[in-house]
């Protein structure tokens, strides 16, 4: 591990500016992560009288869950679309502010704030937007002969959060875009551009593969965006539903958890999206590794 | 620009405005719900343009509240969410900046596995270990109260990873110099690290306060005393209750002051913000 060729001598000191992180985390953290790889392992009753260990059941009986299985396909059906909706919107955005020059932080700075709004907020906003009743989204598209009801049709609900998620996720990666963009050498596309390459051609041989790493760092965090930091959304809009329909990962660990007060199942679950996020984590580093060796 | 090509450029703006409206759409029609009156939405379609309603709307609504939602007046929330919100950007900045200190200017046995240990933490989101998070801030007995709402948060190693990236790029030489004139190790800290660091902690403290002021599911599990209620968490509580009665312009005016300061912090420190999210995250 990297440090610094002098140091400082003492001995003591170092713990003592170490202690309030380390406490936190280990309190915070670590505790309560074992905590709950133990519990996943143990068959509670719902008032917290028993408990007996009974191993791998609690994942065997997930396995054969249809409902959690279920999840998974919803959770990856919403975090691909998510992904796939956010990086698209942001790189036209990105792409078109890269050829405005005077405009281009007028442009931002609009663009950009999204970023600051709660993800439950964010939710409360698009509901409104499609609510059956009243939202003027949803009149329009009623307008169409379609009968808008996010909270009778699945695929209305998923429409809905994948919407709210993806209005929220823009900002960042626009921003992320725009700088790399601007990472690319101006020589580059001028040499294509005489050459006769036009704006098109020059967009899918040179500035398309120049960004990959950007578009796939954006990957990673926009799959862990969609699969966590949108629990505010689903819980202020759908509440997972209609049917399950919206039922994500990280929501069913608090539905089980909280409120269906199965905890082994609930503790199993999260020791899942546990592993999920740490080898999103290692992927997400190695990337950083390379980005810095070149 | 490479080359000149009027109609392009022309094509560019168009679909920057169009995403500018997309972008803000949602909140204009937020802010216009909040101007009218609770009968303007029963026609069935939310009007477009402002209402005369706003003044009582946002009075009623700071004042008062949703009282059949169970949720407080919004003033109070507001501050609880401005103070979970300071509490956890400064409180991760301090202490990231002191073990990030510790990590990269001292040698010491253990100095290695410290690190990993905050480094597992980095993307551990709250949401997968409530359950057992929960059991510990209760059995400390830290429910319903500032340090329970702000500690747990405050856990998370991004900053003390970025803080040590910064920290390898600042060259030996400003520490030798520092030790040949005998400067003790807080010394350098106080007079050389934090001056140097001015820019990544602005930068940082935008991203830690917009996290802290966002933070949805911790306080709906920490809080069941409305004085500590925050405001992101009681508009749900609102929205809820707003379903069965027709209260969606009070609904839309908390919705309105509830995403206002923090858009408003990265607005105006955007230059710090674009600069430590571009940076933190690579």
């Amino acid at each position: 591990m990297q440090s610094k060729r002098t140091v400082f001598p003492h001995r003591v000191l170092p713990y003592l500016l170490l202690l309030p992180q380390m406490a936190v985390t280990v309190i915070f953290f670590l505790w309560p992560a074992g905590q709950t790889a133990w519990s996943s392992m143990l068959r509670e009753d719902p008032f917290g009288l028993k408990s007996s260990f009974v191993w791998f059941e609690n994942y065997v009986r997930l396995a054969r869950d249809p409902n959690y299985l279920g999840s998974f396909g919803t959770t990856a059906i919403f975090a691909a679309s998510t992904a796939i909706v956010s990086i698209g919107v942001a790189l036209i955005l990105a792409l078109a502010v890269d050829r405005t020059i005077r405009s281009a932080s007028i442009y931002t700075t609009l663009i950009v704030w999204p970023y600051a709004v709660a993800p439950a907020v964010a939710g409360v906003l698009w509901w409104f937007m499609f609510n059956p009743t009243i939202g003027i989204l949803a009149y329009l598209i009623r307008r169409t002969g379609y009968d808008w009801n996010h909270l009778l049709h699945s695929t209305d609900a998923m429409i809905l959060v994948v919407l709210a998620a993806s209005w929220k996720q823009v900002s960042y990666n626009f921003l992320f875009f725009v700088a790399g963009l601007q990472s690319i050498p101006m020589s580059l596309k001028e040499a294509a551009a005489i050459d006769g390459a036009g704006p098109l051609k020059r967009f899918w041989t040179i500035i398309f593969p120049l960004l990959s790493p950007t578009t796939f760092f954006l990957l990673v965090v926009n799959i862990v965006y969609a699969m966590f930091d949108t629990f505010g959304i689903i819980d202020a809009t759908t509440t997972g539903g209609p049917g399950g329909a919206t039922n994500i990962l990280v929501y069913k660990v608090y539905e089980d958890g909280f409120v269906g007060l199965n905890l082994g199942s609930s503790a199993a679950q999260s020791v899942i999206l546990m592993v999920i996020v740490i080898a999103l984590t290692v992927v997400q580093f190695r990337y950083i590794e390379r980005k810095v060796e070149y | 620009m490479v080359e000149n090509r009027p109609v392009l450029d022309f094509i560019c703006h168009l679909i920057l405005i169009a995403g500018v409206v997309v972008v803000i759409f949602p909140v204009y029609i937020a802010v216009i719900a909040s101007t009218h009156g609770p009968y303007d939405f029963m026609s069935g379609l939310i009007p477009l343009l402002p209402g005369s309603q706003a003044a009582e709307n946002y009075s009623v609504m700071l004042g008062t509240g949703i009282s059949s939602s169970g949720t407080p007046p919004l003033w109070p929330m507001l501050l609880n969410s401005l103070i979970m919100a300071l509490g956890v950007a400064i409180g991760k900045i301090v202490i990231s900046i002191l073990s990030a200190f510790a990590i990269v200017y001292f040698r010491f046995p253990f100095r290695s596995l410290a690190f990993w240990l905050i480094f597992i933490t980095l993307m551990l989101p709250v949401e997968v270990r409530i359950l057992p998070t929960y059991k510990v801030v209760a059995d400390l007995g830290m429910l319903n109260s500032y340090p329970g709402l702000i500690i747990p948060i405050i856990a998370s190693a991004t900053a003390t990873f970025l803080f040590r990236q910064f920290f390898l790029t600042i060259p030996d030489e400003l520490l030798e110099a520092a030790r040949i004139d005998s400067a003790g190790p807080l010394r350098f800290f106080w007079d050389i690290l934090l001056p140097l660091s001015r820019t990544n902690i602005a930068a940082l403290f935008v991203i830690l306060f917009v996290l802290g002021w966002n933070q949805y599911l911790w306080p709906l599990l920490v809080t069941t005393d409305p004085g500590y209620y925050t405001v992101v968490m009681g508009i749900k509580r609102m929205a809820t209750v707003a379903e069965s009665f027709p209260q969606w312009n009070l609904v839309m005016a908390a919705v309105v002051l509830a995403l206002l300061p923090p858009v408003i912090v990265v607005i105006a420190m955007q230059r710090f913000f674009v600069k430590g999210l571009v940076e933190t995250e690579k």
